[in-house]
């Protein structure tokens, strides 16, 4: 007999359905993954499970649990359950802890909350829980506070915290999506090993497939409320009976066409760029101490060119980037794009700034929400000793909407009317619209879901081979940068490790940091249909 | 800690010194010679100024500066021109009514806002919320002269239960001087517990939000042990720091109340004295003032590290 059972669960938001007869099981000892786009339901299946739904929300059906349905529980019961047979771990280790108390303290207050065992033994217990998630006591002491600990860390912790009173089954929800790939390979070794050891169900919500291919037992596949596939996980990838399985699953592995490379004359040239950050002081008189978060660094990126630029958060990539785009002096070394420098006396070069143009990660907080969207592309025309006034702005309007797929008479709307994936189109179009020759896409697809994400880069392509525009692609994430470039450079503590074409680089990876990031990642597996989309030459 | 509370020092003595040069220039440039004021308008030239130079009135601006806070540093603040007592005994004469006072009514405020502001964001949107929320309008609304006088109708004039006005001092009986600052603190405290109930709602609403509340949730917490545990001490900070200009705004801001109840406090001090152009007595007590915000400041910066980890390791 399955430990829970979901039966035909129906839920509602104030009248809104959100989930739609779903209906799954997981035994002890078993992985089960829920997949799906955000929106799909597959977070409010956990939060159902642990009876910590919002207000509003009516639900039907039910979630047996050992034998009781959770839905009808009255909550102090809830309570008891909660922590000591269901622990929960989440997507944001950075914010899910309480920054003003110790690790110790939070994790020793689910073992006291249930009254579990004496003060004296739970601190012993919270020692042994840390040391087993990977925090050794003797360097990891119970009094530590959250903020010192790295994002990695602070989801052991967590993780701590959920498996301290060795619930029987664990939900975890996204619990590696912030994170870097090496950080993640090791979250889901942990997980893994737990449930093996402990012999708990694990209940894991992910919308990356690739995350659960290898580890999960059952997989479910979400979309809008309704579980479209469930079956075993590799029976389900090998099949894919539902075509929305298999969108996913392509979508996942999706190579932007890029026509062929053009090589041609450089356009942008880092020499021996380095980049310092003052630290805090250590004495109060003497001098501070600096970081350098970027050493040294030199490339060539030519006209035409899709370059990546690789590595984990902290590596130096984002403060390079900075520096480029001469929103920073730097410290060393010097930019130049197309011969003129990007900073000059003090100041960042206005004649090059027009020449390139950038796209963030967030496409809900990169955009004024009280402006129209024809006001938020022309942002860019303040660069410009002579900016299109009249008709002329119209046109360039039009023209910039429709290159991106959009209808110019979307210009009059707000932001708010679009979807995460239109208003990244609309990031493209104001970078567009004064006609840079360098592009700098940074992150600009982490936010998005697989198939949204996979139209974007094929935009992105079309774009480039259109106009010839010259591409910097900023990513951690290896498979969004083999899609759509040219030559990825891999970058760590501040340093380029490796710079080559890519298909070189994926097909034999040469510096050991290129081929542990490459095995840290997660990857689909192989099926013969997959291999039949196709392959452009890069 | 220790490089924060060495920061936090530093801070405050450059605050010190801007401020005190600041306050003597602007009195300075405010129109009057105290020695003309003091003699009428009939004296005679040479008289104003015999009093000019007994008053140090002719020395040099920089000289009078460094004297004043010299002086200061001392512990003497002068004479006053109209009263020939040293300002510092008047100083500490009123203080004795005005600290007091300010104490009271910040813990009225305190606590009354407390329980209140906690009460209505964890009922949001509910009916314990809209009242809560809408006593706060009213308590902010109201002019507090007016809510002064009108408990003097009820409490002094119809129950008789406190008198009308005017302080009895110390030396009648600790409870006889509460009894007096009694409604006088009242007034003060109520639209600072309205203002402090909203801050204390806005911010506990924001940390109920945080994802590590939801954490505490999942670990077995009900929703009213998450909110004592992990809600309060983050929602702290904002609190703090209204507490701390409220403190310094009841100090010297208590003006009006002082006048509706005859309270012979620092607000009546400085508004008698800058009506009689008794310059030394002005500068001394708004100098004092401004000490009195800045020492606030700090310790509420060193209640901020107390109540955050992470403020202090960063420097």
């Amino acid at each position: 007999m399955s430990l829970l059972s979901i039966e035909t669960l129906s839920l509602a938001i104030h009248g809104t359905p959100i989930l739609k007869g779903i209906s799954l099981e997981i035994a002890e000892g078993e992985i089960t993954a829920l997949t799906g786009e955000s929106g799909s339901g597959k977070s409010m299946t956990a939060f159902a499970t642990m009876g910590l739904l919002p207000k509003g929300v009516t639900t039907t059906g039910a979630i047996t649990f050992d034998g009781e349905n959770l839905l009808s529980l009255p909550e102090p019961q809830m309570c008891d359950l909660r922590g000591r047979e269901i622990g929960m771990v989440f997507q944001e280790p950075m914010t899910a802890l309480n920054p003003v108390q110790t690790i110790g303290a939070q994790v020793m207050e689910t073992i006291l909350i249930h009254k579990a065992m004496a003060p004296d033994r739970a601190e012993k217990r919270a020692r042994e829980v840390l040391g087993r998630v990977g925090l050794p006591p003797d360097r990891f002491p119970l009094s530590r506070y959250p903020h010192e600990l790295s994002g990695g860390q602070r989801q052991r912790v967590i993780i701590a915290m959920a498996i301290a009173l060795r619930p029987r089954l664990l939900i975890a929800d996204e619990p590696t999506t912030a994170l870097d790939v090496t950080t993640q390979a090791q979250i889901l070794d942990l997980l893994k090993r737990l449930v093996k050891e402990d012999g708990m169900a694990l209940m894991m919500i992910t919308h990356d497939l690739a995350v659960v291919s290898d580890m999960a037992h059952t997989l479910n596949v979400m979309r809008q409320g309704e579980i479209v596939e469930a079956g075993p996980t590799s029976e389900v990838l090998r099949e894919m009976r539902h075509p929305y399985t298999r969108q996913l699953f392509e979508a996942s592995r999706h190579q932007a066409d890029l026509g062929a490379a053009r090589a041609a004359a450089p356009l942008l040239s880092v020499r021996n760029v380095s980049r310092d950050y003052p630290l805090p002081r250590t004495s109060l008189f003497g001098a501070r101490p600096m970081f350098q978060a970027v050493k040294n660094v030199s490339f060539d990126i030519k006209r035409g060119e899709r370059v990546g630029l690789v590595g984990e958060s902290g590596c130096g990539k984002s403060t390079l980037t900075r520096a480029i785009l001469g929103l920073e002096p730097t410290q060393g070394g010097q930019i130049t794009l197309d011969g003129d420098p990007v900073w000059q006396d003090g100041h960042a070069n206005l004649t090059v700034r027009r020449k390139m143009q950038v796209v963030f990660q967030d496409p809900y907080g990169s955009f004024n929400p009280r402006h129209r969207v024809a006001r938020l592309i022309t942002e860019p025309f303040h660069l410009l000793p002579d900016p299109p006034k009249g008709a002329a702005r119209d046109t360039a309007i039009a023209k910039a909407l429709s290159a991106v797929g959009l209808k110019p008479e979307d210009a009059d709307r707000h932001i708010h009317a679009f979807s995460g994936g239109q208003r990244q189109r609309i990031a493209i179009a104001r970078a567009l619209i004064i006609k840079p020759d360098l592009i700098v896409f940074d992150e600009a697809v982490s936010a998005l879901d697989v198939r949204v994400r996979a139209q974007i880069l094929d935009l992105m392509a079309d774009l480039s081979r259109a106009y010839g525009l010259t591409y910097l692609f900023i990513s951690h994430d290896l498979s969004v940068v083999r899609s759509i470039t040219d030559r990825v450079m891999v970058m760590r503590a501040g340093e380029i490790v490796e710079d080559r074409a890519t298909a070189e680089i994926y097909a034999a990876p040469d510096h050991p940091y290129t081929r542990e990031l490459m095995n840290a990642a997660p990857q689909l597996p192989d099926f013969p249909e997959a291999q039949d989309a196709p392959h452009p030459a890069l | 800690m220790l490089g924060y509370i060495v920061k936090r020092l530093i801070s405050l003595a450059i605050s010190l010194i801007v401020a005190s040069v600041v306050i003597f220039v602007v009195v300075e440039i405010a129109p009057g010679d105290p020695a003309s004021f003091m003699l009428g308008i009939n004296a005679q030239p040479d008289t104003v100024a015999a009093l000019r130079t007994e008053l140090g009135l002719d020395q040099s601006k920089f000289d009078r500066y460094l004297s004043w806070v010299g002086g200061m540093l001392t512990g003497d603040f002068g004479t006053s021109y109209t009263y020939r007592t040293p300002v510092a005994q008047m100083i500490v004469d009123r203080m004795w009514v005005s600290l007091p006072l300010a104490l009271f009514a910040l813990t009225l405020s305190t606590l009354i806002a407390f329980p209140a502001g906690i009460f209505a964001a964890a009922r949001r949107g509910g009916p314990g919320d809209l009242a809560v929320t809408g006593a706060t309008q009213l308590g902010v609304a109201i002019p507090n002269f007016w809510f002064a006088m009108m408990l003097v109708l009820i409490f002094a004039i119809q129950l008789r239960w406190f008198s009308a006005g005017g302080f009895p001092g110390w030396e009648k009986g600790f409870w006889g001087g509460m009894k007096a600052l009694t409604l006088p603190a009242i007034a003060l405290a109520l639209p600072q517990a309205a203002i402090l109930t909203r801050v204390m709602r806005s911010s506990l609403l924001d940390i109920l939000g945080e994802d590590f509340m939801r954490t505490a949730r999942a670990k077995g917490l009900s929703a009213r042990q998450a909110l004592w545990r992990h809600g309060l001490r983050n929602a702290l900070i904002p609190v703090l720091t209204i507490i701390g200009l409220q403190f310094a705004f009841l100090l010297a801001g208590a003006i009006i109340i002082e006048q509706v109840f005859f309270l012979p406090g620092l607000g009546r001090l400085i508004f008698q004295a800058i009506t009689q152009r008794d310059l030394i007595v002005v500068e001394s007590v708004v100098m004092l003032l401004v000490f009195a915000v800045i020492m606030v400041n700090f310790l509420v910066d060193l209640a901020y590290a107390a109540v955050d980890p992470r403020l202090r390791t960063r420097v």
